[in-house]
């Protein structure tokens, strides 16, 4: 392990991280969209009140990865940049548009029309921001950012692949969302997300077999890590074990063992991408090799990253304890 | 309008739009702090009110600063990819430190503004502390890079890249503590005005008002002692600039000569053309005596430099005009309400009035001031090491995206503006609706 795989590692698991608590945020706001039935109101008021006290803090874990990436492989960074410059610019149009009207919306007043019209912008960018970002992701994987070398925005990423990419992020993020929230919800306000949880389940199924089989003329590298690397098939039955816990847990409304199956669902998938795609940042041609920053930058780095952790995680525990009770992780379902 | 023109001014737009929140997120919690810590301690009803006011406030205008830090963090990339690669790994450490205070903001600024009913009191006034900590170690970190763009330091140049980088040495280029200190000191006393501006119009109106009285010796307490720190350390900057970057003093000054004894020129507009600063008062030596503290000392003009170097000296010198002047003006109003709190005596109209109009001139001083080191770095993006031009992203057609960002800065500043005004109204405790 060199220091570069180390600091590739540490990306990953950020990302994991902003996928299973950023990306349920914007899930939240998916199903803000979504809201049916004759208890519309409660399902908004219930993302509301899920999300108001911890996205701004979720959010952080993008900027940690940008902040990573440009130090530790600053060429990779600037690659990125330019060649999925339009991407993006609509991510962060997207990001911008979450979180000042989720903030509008709850200050601005209730009742009035002003507050209706930026709970649309709200739930319409959290739709935006999950695909671009999946466009993203799919776009570096697919081989197609070429390049690099000629330093132009190419619209490379505009190709199947990586929208299948996007509706899969969204999709993942909605059903995180969905699990997370029928724990918190209570009654029928629970069965309803627990439904929805089932339902994006399966599109999350739908989304990754579209994904999977573009992949095979698309991105080559990703298709070869899903079937023929050596632990290719290890991590497929792991993602599918806890794919089955979820739906079986979802199904016998045990919820709180269906989310723990669907966040384990969601990070080995996040897990998986980055493995198949080790060791380049931009597929074919940017490797944690060619475009690692000096080692004595990378090694204290890496320090202060553990330094940072150390005082991060207990203060992140703080804060879902105060706001997700006592047994805020625990996967046990009791009867009440 | 060229790509290199729409990305300097996309890039500066949006920095002087995130700056505002930025010092709003340094200063507002301590505010909010010392008032919750009032109440707690005194059990008067007024300061629970401020501190939930506050706090109000404060979120609102803290999530605008998070989305549009957010746009800064990537914009490094998008417009300046060449800036990024050649120094991301030299000033990577501060970024990557920010990182960690970002997330020490927000998570307890979430216990604070949702955690009244539910975290126990010293859970709460801590976390509100802790906030207020961080988001000053957020803007002494980010700080950091910008000295090391003025003043670049900790590595080599090696076949045009980075070599022998020492990230800890790079984090502290010389003068950084001139820079921190007097960026710090603008958040407190930018806001600090801001807000006691907004409270003296309503105790203008209302003297007697137990909950405006609160806010305003709060606000003004902080913001009047930066107020009154501020030339004092104006002044280490300016001797830092005239030790490591002598022809950005000479910008700020409208110098064009080399001279000994060089005056000090107020106001004047300088003449590029002419190579002369005309209009200007002037004062004699005094230049000589404030950057190098001695009368005789020789100051470098901008002749002495080759032309292509030069920043825009008109720009530079009347930004730092504008920052000098709504400083001195600051320091006066926080002087005077120092030597009215010494007598004891109740704030009298004219300075409830003074201080209302006051309250935009630390916003402004600070936007100033900004301008002053950024143009003021021209044309080089990293201190005679690399040029803007050289910085700028290949990507064309620019305008869009500034054209495009800078509606959507509209129209977040118009509704924050709207949302914070309701807010306020209903704030004022028999006043409005
Ligand atoms: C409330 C805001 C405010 C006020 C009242 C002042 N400043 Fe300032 N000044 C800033 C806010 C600011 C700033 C925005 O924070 C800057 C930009 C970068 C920096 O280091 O601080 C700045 C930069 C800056 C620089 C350039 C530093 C550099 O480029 O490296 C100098 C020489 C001064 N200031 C000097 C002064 C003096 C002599 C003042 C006397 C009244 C003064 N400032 C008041
Ligand atoms: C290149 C310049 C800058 C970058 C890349 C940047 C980046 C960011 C980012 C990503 C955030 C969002 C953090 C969150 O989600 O909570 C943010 C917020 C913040 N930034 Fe900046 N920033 C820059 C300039 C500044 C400056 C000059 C200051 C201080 C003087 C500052 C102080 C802050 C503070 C205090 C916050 C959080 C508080 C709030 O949002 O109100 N930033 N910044
Ligand atoms: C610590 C924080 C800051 C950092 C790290 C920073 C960094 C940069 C960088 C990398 C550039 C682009 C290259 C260049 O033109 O030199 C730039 C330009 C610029 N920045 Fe900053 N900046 C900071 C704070 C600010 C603030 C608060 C303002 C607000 C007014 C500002 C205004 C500008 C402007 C106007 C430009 C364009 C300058 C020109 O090309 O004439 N900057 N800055």
């Amino acid at each position: 392990m060199t220091a570069a795989d180390l600091l590739g590692a540490a990306l990953l698991s950020a990302l994991v991280l902003y996928a299973l608590l950023g990306g349920a945020d914007f899930g939240g706001g998916i199903w803000d969209l979504l809201a049916s039935g004759p208890r519309k109101a409660e399902q908004r008021a219930l993302v509301e009140r899920a999300i108001g006290p911890i996205w701004e803090a979720n959010h952080v874990w993008l900027i940690l990865v940008v902040v990573v990436l440009f130090t530790a492989f600053p060429p990779a960074f600037a690659a990125i940049c330019i060649e999925l410059f339009l991407p993006l610019v609509l991510l962060l149009v997207g990001i911008v548009l979450r979180g000042a009207s989720f903030t509008f919306r709850a200050y601005v007043g209730s009742g009035d029309r002003a507050q209706a019209r930026w709970g649309l912008v709200f739930s319409a960018s959290s739709v935006l921001a999950p695909i671009v970002l999946g466009v993203v992701v799919g776009a570096l994987a697919s081989g197609r950012l070429g390049a690099a070398a000629h330093g132009a925005a190419t619209l490379a990423w505009l190709a199947p692949f990586p929208l299948a990419v996007g509706l899969f992020a969204a999709a993942l993020f909605a059903y995180l969302a969905a699990a997370y929230l029928a724990v918190e919800a209570e009654g029928a306000l629970r069965e309803d997300f627990r439904r929805r949880a089932i339902g994006a389940g399966a599109a999350v199924f739908a989304c990754a077999a579209l994904a999977g089989a573009l992949s095979w003329r698309e991105a080559p590298l990703v298709f070869a890590g899903l079937t023929r690397r050596s632990w290719s098939l290890a991590l497929h039955v792991a993602t599918a074990a806890a794919a089955l816990t979820a739906f079986a847990a979802l199904f016998r409304g045990r919820v709180r063992a269906g989310r723990a199956a669907a966040a384990l669902q969601v990070a080995l998938i996040v897990v998986g991408w980055g493995a198949s795609q080790y060791p380049y940042l931009v597929v074919p041609d940017v490797t944690l090799a060619s475009a690692s920053a000096p080692r004595a930058v990378q090694v204290a780095l890496l320090w202060a990253l553990a330094a940072g952790g150390a005082v991060l995680f207990p203060m992140l525990a703080v804060l879902f304890r105060v706001f997700k009770g006592e047994r805020a992780f625990s996967v046990v379902d009791r009867s009440r | 309008m060229s790509d290199l023109l729409a990305a300097r001014w996309l890039f500066g737009i949006s920095l002087a739009f995130h700056i505002v929140f930025a010092a709003v997120g340094v200063a507002m919690p301590l505010f909010m702090v010392l008032a919750e810590w009032r109440w707690r301690r005194t059990g008067s009803a007024a300061h629970l009110e401020l501190a939930k006011r506050w706090a109000k406030g404060t979120a609102i205008l803290f999530a605008v600063g998070a989305v549009s830090g957010t746009v800064i963090s990537f914009e490094l990339g998008l417009l300046w990819p060449r800036f990024m690669a050649f120094a991301g790994s030299v000033i990577g450490m501060p970024f990557s430190l920010e990182g960690f205070a970002f997330f020490a903001e927000a998570i307890f600024l979430g216990i604070y503004l949702y955690g009244w009913e539910r975290a126990s009191p010293r859970l709460h006034l801590a976390s509100g502390a802790v906030v207020a900590v961080s988001g000053a170690a957020s803007a002494f970190f980010v700080t950091l890079a910008n000295a090391w763009m003025n003043a670049p330091a900790g590595f080599r140049v090696e076949g045009g890249a980075p070599a022998d980088v020492r990230p800890f040495a790079a984090m502290f280029p010389p003068g950084w503590s001139h820079e921190v200190v007097h960026v710090l000191l603008s958040c407190y006393a930018a806001t600090g005005f801001a807000v006691a501006g907004i409270h003296a119009s309503f105790l203008l109106r209302d003297r007697a008002n137990a909950f405006h009285r609160a806010a305003l010796r709060i606000a003004l307490g902080v913001g009047g002692a930066a107020a009154l720190l501020q030339p004092v350390s104006g002044d280490f900057s300016a001797r830092q600039v005239a030790a490591v970057q002598p022809i950005k003093l000479a910008a700020l000054e409208g110098q064009f000569e080399t001279e000994r004894g060089a005056p000090l020129r107020i106001g004047g507009l300088p003449d590029p053309e002419r190579m002369e600063t005309r209009w200007a008062l002037e004062i004699p030596y005094g230049l000589s005596l404030l950057a190098f503290h001695d009368p005789g000392a020789e100051v470098k003009g901008l002749r002495a430099f080759p032309r292509e170097a030069w920043p825009n000296t008109r720009h530079v010198h009347l930004a730092f005009q504008v920052m000098v002047g709504l400083g001195s003006l600051l320091a006066a109003v926080a002087a005077a309400g120092a030597a009215l709190r010494l007598l004891r005596r109740e704030p009298p109209r004219w300075y409830l009035r003074a201080v209302a109009l006051a309250g935009p001139a630390g916003f402004l001083a600070l936007e100033a001031g900004w301008l002053v080191t950024e143009w003021g770095r021209q044309p080089f993006t990293v201190h005679g090491i690399l040029r803007t031009a050289d910085s700028v992203t290949p990507v064309g057609g620019l305008a869009l995206p500034f054209a495009g960002f800078t509606a959507l800065y509209v129209l977040l500043g118009a509704v924050t503006a709207v949302v914070l005004r309701r807010q306020i109204a209903r704030a004022a405790p028999g006043g409005g609706p």
